[in-house]
C-alpha cells in the first residue's frame, strides 16, 4: 500500500508531468487562459490517462514484450518496436470512444469538454505517461496508480497556471514579453516552486 | 501562397519560428536541451520526421477522406518515428538512451501534426518537403541556442568538451546548477521570445486590457 502511495505522490508532485517533465506544454500554454476551461481540460486528461496507461500496460505485457507471444507458439518474437504505433492507436481510439460515450450518456459533461476531447489525442502528456510506464516496467496495478497520478498532477499544474494568468492579464507587462513570454517565465517560477517537492518521499 | 523554395526554407527560422511564434513543439524543446550532443540528434530526428511526413501526407492528400485523415496522418508519422527510433538504437545507442521517451514523443510533437494539417494537406509533395525542412530548421535553431546556453553555463562545457574549467577540476568556473534543471529552460525560452519580439515588433501580442493612463504623467501608447 505504502509503495503505491509513494508512487502516486511522486507522479503528482515530484515528477509533475507539466512542470518537471515538460510534457503537454503546447496545450498547457495555449489553453490556460481561463480557470474554467483549464479545469475541464485537466479532468479530461486525467480520465484519458486513467484508461490508457493501464490499457497500454496490458497491451505491452501480453502482446508486444519480448517473448510475450509464447502462448501463441512464438517464443522468440519481440514486437516491442511496434510500441509507438500501438500506443497512439489505443489513445486515439479511447479518446474517440470516450467522446461517443459522453455524447450519449453525459451530454452536459460532453458539452463542457467537447472542444478539448479531440485535442487530447495529440497531447504529449498522455503518450509520455504510456512511454514512461513501459520504460520503467511498471506492473498493471502500478500503472493504474501512475496514470492517475500523472493526470492529476497535470490537471493541478494547468489549473494553477490558469489562476495566475487570470490575474496576470490586468498587469502591465513589458511589450515584448506580453502573452507567451511572460507565460513561460511564470511557468519557470512555478516549476521552481514544484522543485521543493523533489526531496519528498514516503 | 509562396512556393519559392528559399522562402519555404528560411521563413520559419526567424519570421515564423514554430516555437517562439506558433507555440508548437515546446515539450521536447525544453526536455532534451541539457547537453548539446543529445540536442543535435533530436533536431536531426525531428527535421527528418517532419520533412518526410509532410512529403508522404502531401502525396496521399487527395485520396484520403477527411473524416479519417487524423488517424492516417498519425499512422504515417508513427511509422516514420519507429524507423528513426530503430536507426538511433542501432547506430547511436548511448544517445538514444539519453533521449529516452522523447524520440517516441516526436509522434505527438505538435510541429509534425501542425505542419501536416496546415501545409501538407494543401500543397504538392516537394514544397511540403521543403516546408518540413524549414520548420525543422526553425525548431533546431531555438533548441541549439537553448542547449548552448544551458550546457555552457550549467556544466561549463560544449559537446562534453570543457570550455570553462570547473572548480571541481581545479579551474575557476562554478557550474550553475539551475541551468541543468527544469525551470531554467522556461526562463531562457521566455527571454528568447522577448529578444525576438523586441526586434520584430509585429509579433507582439495585443493586451487584453489597457492600463488606465497614469494621473500625473501622460502615457504614450
Amino acid at each position: 500500500m505504502e509503495h503505491y502511495l509513494s508512487l502516486a505522490i511522486r507522479a503528482v508532485f515530484v515528477e509533475n508531468m507539466a512542470l518537471q517533465m515538460f510534457l503537454g506544454m503546447c496545450t498547457f500554454i495555449a489553453v490556460s487562459k481561463k480557470v474554467e476551461t483549464a479545469v475541464g481540460l485537466g479532468v479530461a486528461v486525467t480520465v484519458v490517462q486513467i484508461i490508457t496507461v493501464p490499457l497500454n500496460n496490458l497491451l505491452f505485457t501480453y502482446l508486444l514484450k519480448d517473448g510475450a507471444l509464447a502462448w501463441m507458439g512464438f517464443p522468440d518474437l519481440d514486437l516491442s518496436f511496434l510500441g509507438f504505433i500501438c500506443y497512439i492507436g489505443v489513445i486515439a481510439a479511447v479518446v474517440q470512444v470516450l467522446e461517443m460515450f459522453l455524447d450519449k450518456y453525459m451530454p452536459s459533461l460532453y458539452n463542457a469538454l467537447g472542444v478539448f476531447l479531440p485535442l487530447i489525442a495529440v497531447n504529449c502528456a498522455i503518450m509520455g505517461a504510456s512511454l514512461f510506464m513501459v520504460e520503467r516496467s511498471y506492473t498493471f496495478s502500478e500503472s493504474v496508480v501512475y496514470g492517475t497520478g500523472a493526470g492529476v498532477g497535470w490537471a493541478l499544474a494547468i489549473t494553477a497556471m490558469a489562476g495566475i494568468r487570470e490575474k496576470l492579464k490586468y498587469s502591465d507587462v513589458p511589450q515584448g514579453l506580453r502573452g507567451m513570454g511572460i507565460t513561460f517565465i511564470t511557468t519557470g517560477l512555478m516549476s521552481l516552486g514544484f522543485m521543493s517537492f523533489s526531496g519528498l518521499s514516503l | 501562397m509562396a512556393t519559392d523554395t528559399k522562402t519555404l526554407l528560411f521563413k520559419p527560422v526567424v519570421a515564423e519560428n514554430p516555437i517562439t511564434l506558433q507555440i508548437l513543439g515546446i515539450c521536447s524543446a525544453l526536455a532534451v536541451t541539457t547537453s548539446l550532443r543529445v540536442t543535435i540528434v533530436m533536431c536531426i530526428a525531428l527535421t527528418v520526421v517532419t520533412a518526410f511526413s509532410n512529403f508522404f501526407i502531401s502525396m496521399v492528400r487527395n485520396y484520403m477522406p477527411s473524416s479519417i485523415r487524423i488517424i492516417i496522418q498519425m499512422a504515417i508519422i508513427s511509422a516514420l518515428v519507429i524507423a528513426v527510433d530503430q536507426l538511433l538504437q542501432a547506430f547511436a545507442y548511448e544517445v538514444s538512451k539519453q533521449l529516452s521517451v522523447f524520440v517516441g514523443l516526436i509522434i505527438t510533437n505538435c510541429i509534425v501534426m501542425g505542419r501536416a494539417e496546415a501545409f501538407a494537406m494543401k500543397n504538392p509533395p516537394v514544397p511540403s518537403f521543403m516546408d518540413g525542412i524549414g520548420n525543422g530548421l526553425g525548431y533546431s535553431s531555438v533548441l541549439l541556442i537553448l542547449a548552448t546556453v544551458r550546457e555552457l553555463f550549467g556544466s561549463g562545457s560544449l559537446f562534453g568538451i570543457e570550455i570553462f574549467p570547473l572548480v571541481s577540476n581545479g579551474g575557476w568556473y562554478q557550474g550553475n546548477g539551475l541551468m541543468l534543471l527544469a525551470p531554467s529552460a522556461f526562463f531562457i525560452i521566455g527571454f528568447l521570445i522577448w529578444i525576438v519580439r523586441t526586434k520584430r515588433v509585429d509579433q507582439v501580442e495585443k493586451n487584453e486590457f489597457h492600463i488606465a493612463p497614469h494621473t500625473t504623467r501622460e502615457v504614450v501608447h
